[in-house]
């Protein structure tokens, strides 16, 4: 089943510019937790009213603190508010990119390229929609539960963790009015049979209409089971290393399951959000 | 008003800025208007469909990256059915890249894409030959000759031969494409290079090695567009490295008489039409009326042939 468009279709000489590459300033860039930070840009309501839940920007991380990144980084939206003109991100330090984003503070500027790639999708007929998600998944994920309330569909998240106090983004799904299950490896709950057995009772009581994931190869299958047994669809984000950010490198391609035969997409232009029985475990 | 315009043989662009194979595409569009380029380039397409090398197919090493793609390709009949069509309606010469595994199926390719709405085919002839264990037909100057004959023979359009920087032939290969029937020399594709995780012990790209490029590859390119505008009398297109207006008028007054932009255009997609600003104000500004007044400027006295075509370090 295709949820969404794959093809660059849309575009056409005759469109307007549909990217924008700008730089933004920061408004804050602080810890959350014992591990993830969130970055606040301030940004024109004019390119936040383009962001989809699901898509990413693409940042050109700063030469700063002994830190020289040189291609962008890509990295998914984890909030847009065109009202507040703010678009936020939440990251992870893990690697020189994310290191050089740790230095910024307020008045410093980053130069972005977005919103890019397809977002999640959710159909006029799909009214509880469950995601899974774990540790930064959940940063992808999050923006989902502000699209659904927006359309006004149920959302529950079951949000996991190594351990209960770097559980993220449980206000934020909390404030949107998503019901929220929490699951850690701390308190053995976070296996996958514990997994399954919750999300067959959400099920059971109140009917699922589609499932949302990324980034972990367990759930993709344990959801890819769940959805083919119970015919309930379903997508998942996906990374990937990138150049371009566009589509026109071919560097972050991965494998896919499409009409009986494997193919490569691009994560950064048929994805990122791509259908789960299609997707494949790596 | 300055003049921009350039003659590559007898296609004539209105500025010297295009996007080098590879790093360009109809999905640029996105970003900003295409008609701002003096010409597009398509990313190289074989006869059939190709699917590309395993991932990672990229990795960054200081201030420059290594990719190794394997040229993804959907094959020429998507090719002419759908790319060639998008392109129609910008006013850009359009130049078609294209490879081949076999000198015959590369003539045989370079035939099918002779067809409207193409204004110059270039051949990457740094791709591996399979009849040549593997080594690109631009490594030597004999395998460039008899790939370039066959190629001349199944087009009228204008042919650019992308040469290799990985020959210790530069010259040679370059009179080599010149007497095979290039109508201009574009110099020059990545360098061979390699990567390793030190934690993991893996190489970081799928395909174990791939082509460096970005400003690391600049100096070397340079040398070589010197190089090649010395030895050949065929138009030089110079690529490697460029990412703003100073390093195009290096490059121009090392011989080129047009640049492509590659890796440049991944860390600021809008570079080419900002190059293109930047060039026309530093030319007003200097008082020089025509980018043709640069080309081939270098002072470089009364050097030697052994010294300006030398392949290794002094």
């Amino acid at each position: 089943m295709a949820l969404h468009a794959t093809t660059a279709a849309a575009i056409s000489p005759a469109n307007a510019p549909a990217v924008f590459e700008r730089d933004l300033e920061v408004l804050s860039n602080e810890p959350v937790n014992g591990e993830y930070m969130r970055l606040v840009l301030r940004a024109p309501a004019a390119l936040l009213q383009q962001c989809r839940a699901g898509q990413f920007f693409h940042l050109l991380c700063p030469v700063v603190g002994g830190e020289r990144p040189y291609l962008r980084r890509p990295m998914s939206i984890y909030g847009f508010y065109p009202e507040r003109e703010e678009l936020h991100f939440l990251y992870k330090v893990t690697g020189e990119g994310t290191r050089a984003l740790f230095h910024l503070g307020p008045d410093d500027r980053l130069n972005v390229l977005g919103p890019l790639g397809q977002g999640f999708s959710i159909e006029d007929d799909w009214n509880h929609l469950v995601l899974v998600a774990r540790g930064v998944g959940l940063a992808t994920l999050a923006p989902l539960a502000l699209e659904a309330k927006r359309l006004g569909r149920k959302l529950t998240a079951i949000c996991s963790a190594r351990s209960p106090d770097v559980l993220m983004s449980i206000d934020y799904f909390r404030d949107l009015g998503a019901d929220i299950v929490t699951v850690t490896d701390a308190e053995n709950t976070a296996g996958v049979d514990n997994l399954e057995r919750i999300i067959e009772e959400l099920i059971a009581d109140k009917g699922v209409d589609a499932f949302y994931t990324c980034g972990s190869n367990r759930l993709l299958r344990l959801l890819q089971n769940l959805g083919e047994r119970h015919d309930i669809p379903g997508e998942i984000a996906l990374e990937q290393q990138m150049a371009c950010g566009l589509g026109m490198c071919h560097c972050c391609v991965r494998p896919f399951r499409k009409d009986g035969r494997q193919v490569n997409l691009r994560v950064c232009r048929e994805g990122p959000v791509f259908d789960m029985q299609e997707a494949m475990p790596w | 008003m300055v003049d921009l315009s350039v003659d590559i043989g007898s296609l004539r662009l209105k500025n010297p800025i295009m996007p080098a194979s590879g790093t360009f595409s109809e999905d640029l569009a996105d970003v900003f208007d295409l008609d701002t380029l003096g010409a597009h380039v398509t990313k190289t397409i074989t006869r059939g469909w190709r699917d590309g090398n395993p991932t990672p197919r990229v990795c960054e090493v200081s201030g420059s990256m290594l990719n190794s793609i394997g040229i993804p390709s959907k094959g020429v009949g998507a090719f002419i059915e759908k790319t060639i069509p998008f392109y129609r309606a910008y006013k850009a010469p359009l130049v078609v890249s294209i490879s081949g595994n076999t000198a015959d199926e590369f003539a045989a390719l370079c035939s099918e894409v002779t067809v409207e709405g193409v204004d110059a085919i270039e051949v990457n002839i740094s791709c591996p030959n399979i009849e040549e264990d593997g080594k690109a037909f631009a490594i030597r100057p004999s395998s460039t000759y008899d790939v370039m004959c066959k190629l001349r023979r199944a087009t009228h359009l204008p042919l650019w031969a992308k040469l290799t920087p990985n020959t210790g032939e530069t010259p040679e290969v370059a009179r080599a494409a010149e007497e095979g029937g290039a109508d201009a020399l574009v110099v020059a594709n990545t360098l061979l290079a390699m990567a390793i995780d030190v934690r993991t012990r893996r190489p970081k790209l799928g395909n174990l090695m791939g082509g460096l490029s970005g400003p690391s590859l600049k100096p070397i390119a340079l040398r070589m567009a010197y190089q090649c505008a010395k030895a050949a009398n065929i138009p030089v297109i110079g690529c490697g490295g460029i990412s703003n207006a100073e390093d195009v008028l290096e490059f121009l007054i090392a011989g080129a008489s047009a640049v492509q932009v590659g890796t440049a255009t991944f860390i600021n997609p809008t570079i080419m039409p900002s190059i293109i600003a930047d060039l026309q104000a530093r030319l007003e500004s200097e008082g020089i009326a025509s980018v043709r007044d640069l080309v081939g400027t270098v002072i470089d006295g009364e050097q030697n042939e052994g010294v300006v075509f030398m392949e290794t370090a002094p």
